[in-house]
């Protein structure tokens, strides 16, 4: 399944990089690979912004915008109520 | 299932490198099965939780392998029922209950609290390997270099799914590129329609009860109810089970990228459904169904972006900006549903 195309807010500064690896380790959806040394971003448009590649970039060459793409969670937000998201509401019945 | 053996009540009590290993064995009893039912059904998510802290699976050497998860006690079932009979040690950190995934999006599952786990339970005293193995979904919250500089223990990310930990493991801990893709199969999508489904049950109980009493005022108790009510409320039923359990399912097989998109044909389909079986009846009613059951499943199915592990948060608040456009669809189309109780 493919989600949006030339939504997300992932960056590379290829100049940065070091080659280490670890964005092509930690990405679940292999949007990253290593090619001269180098990471590249080979498929952009499968990012879902998790941010586990900024994260563990010793060199802080990427960066994206992360968060739970979650409707319940922003729109709780907008409207001023608490319950970041579905993941941590709990009304048993 | 787990007997807590343990040296002492707390860990600074101990001398040597015995102290606060408690033990956990790979089978389930009874008790875990119905609180597995219980938590998908959405019922005290939020405290079903473990003790955080070194447990011991088997009889794990200095030697053997480390690894991380949360507290989240579904979590570390499917962990130690996956691991089975291997010995080794299992590092739980106190992600407040709540599972890697979302943990690490809340930074719960994070390096400050990896570091103060390896450091509580001096980890360093019970291996000989500063290396322990994290759960790659647990890479959005965790910088490992961070965890390298403060604690010495270099990080190794491992499989997302449980069930490629013991062939990670006799790799060499190495993970094939299939064991580092996120997929989100059918079993996966159903497994979350329970908590979808009863998330969405009380918008849905009053959509139903308006649908199915309001045309009494015109039509009187025998008509209303039991014909326009009683087909209102199999249409707002049947909005609820295709926005909360059928859209779910038939994800990959819907038209459009974007799910308010997926849901709205549905939605439109399930109108046209309808009408080619009688519940819906006449031209304006039929209109007024395809506008607001393709509104509300939209609306429905859009709300499972939250659920789903290929969504961004971009492309999220790029979906809501169809809310507007649902509102009015959804109000147009119970305007024209209700020609069908006045006209």
């Amino acid at each position: 399944m493919r989600y949006l195309k030339n939504v997300v807010t992932l960056q590379l500064n290829e100049s940065v990089c070091i080659g280490c690896g670890r964005c092509v380790e930690v990405c679940p959806h292999a949007v990253f690979h290593i090619h001269h040394r180098r990471a590249v971003i080979v498929d952009r448009d499968a990012c879902m912004e998790c941010g586990a590649c900024a994260r563990n970039c010793p060199v802080d060459a990427v960066s994206v915008i992360a968060g739970v793409g979650c409707v319940t969670g922003l729109l709780n937000r907008a409207l001023g109520r608490k319950g970041d998201c579905c993941c941590t509401e709990d009304s048993c019945c | 299932m787990n007997s807590d053996k343990c040296c002492c009540k707390q860990s600074a009590d101990c001398g040597g490198s015995s102290q606060h290993v408690r033990t956990l064995t790979p089978d389930w009893g009874v008790s875990d099965f119905l609180g597995m039912i219980r938590v998908r059904l959405g019922c005290g998510r939020m405290s079903y939780g473990m003790e955080p802290g070194l447990y011991a699976m088997g009889s794990p050497t200095p030697e053997s392998p480390v690894l991380a998860t949360a507290n989240y006690k579904l979590t570390v079932d499917v962990l130690r029922r996956e691991l089975g009979d291997r010995d080794l040690w299992l590092l739980v950190l106190d992600t407040a209950n709540v599972n890697v995934w979302c943990a690490a999006g809340k930074g719960l599952f994070g390096t400050a609290e990896l570091t103060r786990q390896i450091e509580a339970t001096r980890l360093a005293q019970h291996v000989t390997r500063r290396r322990v193995i994290l759960p790659q979904l647990g890479a959005p919250g965790v910088a490992a270099h961070k965890v390298k500089s403060q604690t010495g223990f270099h990080v190794v990310y491992g499989p997302v799914r449980a069930k490629d930990i013991p062939e990670f493991l006799d790799n060499g801990q190495d993970a094939t590129p299939e064991m580092r893709r996120v997929t989100f199969p059918l079993g996966e999508r159903l497994a979350l329609t329970p908590i979808e489904l009863r998330q969405q049950f009380r918008a849905a109980l009053i959509l139903v009860l308006a649908l199915g009493l309001t045309p009494v005022i015109w039509r009187g108790w025998d008509q209303g109810l039991w014909n326009h009510g009683l087909r209102g409320a199999m249409a707002g039923v049947a909005c609820w089970l295709a926005g909360c359990l059928l859209g779910p399912a038939l994800l990959p097989w819907l038209p459009g990228r974007a799910f308010w998109v997926k849901g709205a044909f549905l939605g439109a389909a399930l109108a046209a459904g309808l009408a080619l079986t009688g519940v819906v009846q006449g031209l304006l009613p039929g209109l007024g169904a395809m506008l607001w059951l393709g509104a509300g499943v939209s609306f429905l199915l859009m709300n499972f972006t939250g659920c789903s592990t290929f969504t961004s948060l971009s492309g999220v608040k790029r979906e809501m900006k169809a809310i507007p456009a649902q509102i009015a669809a959804g109000t147009m189309g119970l305007v024209l549903w209700s020609t069908g109780w006045w006209l």
